[in-house]
């Protein structure tokens, strides 16, 4: 081997040459000079939330020049009352999408938690706080049904609630409770780690697609497609409507709900900012693979999504019974397309990853200012939807245009 | 031991892996010694992948021993050989493009504020991990101050594999597995990269550096582990061999030197 010793170091010391006329500094961090257009480009890269927020602020001055009445404290306060329930769903669907999945199922899960709150509340005579603690409850296991389905699913909890809701209806336990019961029987085996995991790994879309009519027919099964009116609630559980209830601020009117809906933005932006599951929900939005690879377990992360979406449509459930007076099966069935709505508008991207919290609650305001404000000024209910429509195609080409900046 | 004089990190003997009828490793050996940079070189197909995501915990054999330090381990899950301080640089990087330079060396094992805020509220301690993160970096010498909250994706490809890097560097305390770390980058950038490796191995961490890039793996090396047919071929040093030599021993066509010529 005594000659191959210098064709290698020849070999090299030619490779070695050949780069050092290169430059060297290239793994560095230094930012190079920029265009004021390529400034504004990564500043609305850096913060998602800036855009919409702008939006907001325009329309509000736009809407305000056109209708005088558009600034008073009343309307203001009434464009809230207006986005509370849709902001709560928003809320729910924006980590969802975060994760770069999407729940068509938001409403359905919100109007049978509802449903389930107010007819054990006033038909069985449940107490109101357990009866909307079940409701909760319920919503929760909904979404968590769906996160199984995105990961890995298990069979034996949906079993279970499917057999028990047999077995307690064919023991002539009234349906009424039965189906509730079921549901909490199967949430308990399931946080209870019962069974294994069958990982069928579905893509989010169908599963909620499914789920949202799986729910829907549920909650019509349950209700009986009735509607619980407004002066029995007032009746037997009038926690049922607190968030329905309104306190004067200086002659702007405000609902517990409101201040509910502002309480669990904060909450989950203090959640996706400040703690490593936010963290992980943004890393498992933004490439599944590298955070598995990152030591983060996936699975886990999207199961709590979901969950977490669920619990908050129920609560959205709560919120709406107090908004709307009475508990109706068939209301909110454009609750979904809504809740995207304003998640798309704040300008959380629909790919995953990308996003802010508090860009949906903008992006509901949004919403309700154009609405509010095209009402105001005469306008035809038509154009409002026309224009909500427009919204969301500029939210969406301004989102194509921000991602771009990576490249 | 090894011929080095340096202490065993990892000696694995009689490694099996099966895959159906293909058997990936056919009791195959491997040695790193502490302080050095084993290049390991193979043919596609040689079973190099399979060694490497054994040794990483990403798969499981289905024979043969791997000892870490003296002590022999069986790793479930990479996570689990990550807890035991073997960080692994993929490919792909496993970084998340949408998350700052800092949230991404910290992803899977955050640092929680002290007190009531990290105990009942999970609070991250963002300072302390910006802290830790730059420091990491500069150590590498690879940070101008400002920028730590960068997100990934406005960095360059070599610029991406520093950050790998730097994680992989700052949590690793047994070794660190280098898979085609210069694969995708620009002559430039592959400089960069060749001479982070080197830092890193300057400051005492062996590294296993899988590369099919013969000039790479001839700078850095300290041993080239030749893996052939699912087995080790042998182990050489750079400079008693020419790449001609190995990669001849690679394809099979050279014999693998005597024992006594090799670098075990």
């Amino acid at each position: 081997m005594a000659e191959a010793e210098p064709a290698g170091a020849k070999t090299r010391a030619a490779y070695e040459e050949r780069l050092d006329a290169a430059a060297g500094d290239v793994a560095r961090f230094d930012e190079g000079r920029r265009t004021p257009a390529q400034r504004f480009h990564h500043f609305l890269h850096a913060y998602p939330t800036a855009a919409p927020a702008l939006v907001l602020i325009v329309s509000c001055a736009a809407f305000g020049l056109v209708a005088p009445n558009f600034f008073s404290p009343f309307n203001l306060s009434l464009i809230i009352q207006q986005v509370t329930v849709i902001g709560l769903l928003g809320a729910a669907q924006t980590l969802v999408i975060l994760t770069a999945g999407i729940d068509l199922s938001v409403a359905a899960v919100m109007v049978f938690s509802y449903m389930i709150m107010g007819r054990l509340a006033v038909e069985a005579g449940v107490p109101a706080p357990i009866a909307i603690a079940i409701g909760l409850a319920v919503g929760t296991a909904c979404g968590l049904f769906n996160g199984s389905l995105v990961t890995k699913a298990r069979i034996l909890p949906v079993l279970l609630t499917v057999l028990a809701w047999f077995g307690l209806i064919w023991a002539g336990v009234p349906m009424i409770w039965a189906v509730p019961m079921g549901v909490l029987l199967g949430l308990a085996l399931g946080l209870g780690r019962g069974g294994a995991g069958l990982a069928l790994r579905l893509p989010p879309f169908i599963v909620t697609l499914g789920a949202w009519s799986i729910f829907f027919a549920l909650n019509l099964w349950y209700s009986e497609a009735q509607t619980i009116r407004s002066q029995d609630i007032d009746a037997a559980a009038p926690l049922l409507k607190i968030f329905g209830e309104r306190v004067s601020l200086m002659g702007a009117q405000f609902t517990y709900g409101s201040f509910l809906m502002v309480f669990v933005f904060v909450a989950l932006w203090y959640a996706l900012n400040w703690t490593a599951w936010g963290r992980a929900v943004y890393a498992v939005g933004d490439d599944k693979d590298a955070a598995e690879l990152s030591g983060i377990r996936t699975d886990r992360v999207l199961v709590s999504v979901y969950g977490t979406a669920g619990f908050l449509c129920a609560l959205a459930g709560w919120a709406a019974i107090g908004r709307v007076g009475s508990a109706s099966p068939q209301s909110f069935y454009e609750g979904n397309l809504d809740a995207i709505t304003a998640v798309v508008i704040g300008g959380t991207s629909l790919f995953g990853g990308r996003g802010a919290i508090f860009g949906t609650l903008v992006g509901a305001l949004i919403v309700g200012v154009f609405r509010s404000g095209l009402k105001l000024a005469g306008v035809d209910v038509l154009w409002q939807t026309f224009a909500v429509g427009l919204l969301i195609i500029v939210a969406v080409a301004m989102d194509q245009w921000i991602r771009r900046v990576s490249s | 031991m090894s011929a080095n004089g340096h202490a065993s990190v990892v000696k694995a003997r009689g490694l099996v892996k099966r895959f159906g009828r293909v058997t990936a490793l056919d009791h195959a050996d491997f040695d790193l010694a502490a302080g050095e940079i084993l290049a390991v070189i193979g043919d596609n197909g040689a079973g190099k992948s399979t060694l490497i995501k054994a040794l990483s915990g990403a798969l499981k054999v289905d024979g043969g021993t791997i000892e870490i330090e003296g002590e022999e381990r069986h790793f479930a899950s990479p996570i689990e050989a990550r807890d035991a301080g073997i960080e692994t640089v993929y490919q792909n990087l496993a970084l998340s493009p949408a998350l700052s330079i800092a949230d991404n060396m910290f992803l899977g094992r955050e640092i929680h504020r002290e007190g009531f805020l990290g105990k009942w509220l999970k609070m991250l301690d963002k300072r302390r991990m910006r802290a830790f993160a730059r420091e990491k970096l500069t150590e590498l010498g690879l940070m101008t101050v400002q920028s730590i909250d960068q997100t990934v994706e406005t960095l360059s490809g070599g610029q991406r594999q520093g950050v790998a890097v730097a994680r992989a560097a700052a949590f690793a305390t047994k070794f660190v597995i280098m898979d085609e770390p210069t694969a995708a980058l620009g002559v430039k950038e592959s400089r960069r990269v060749l001479e982070l490796i080197k830092e890193v191995k300057a400051r005492g961490l062996p590294i296993i550096l899988i590369s099919h890039n013969m000039p790479h793996v001839f700078e850095v090396a300290d041993r080239i582990h030749i893996h052939r047919l699912g087995r080790r071929a042998c182990v050489i040093r750079p400079d008693a061999f020419s790449m001609s030599d190995a990669v001849a021993i690679m394809t099979g066509a050279m014999a693998p030197p005597a024992p006594e010529a090799q670098a075990l």
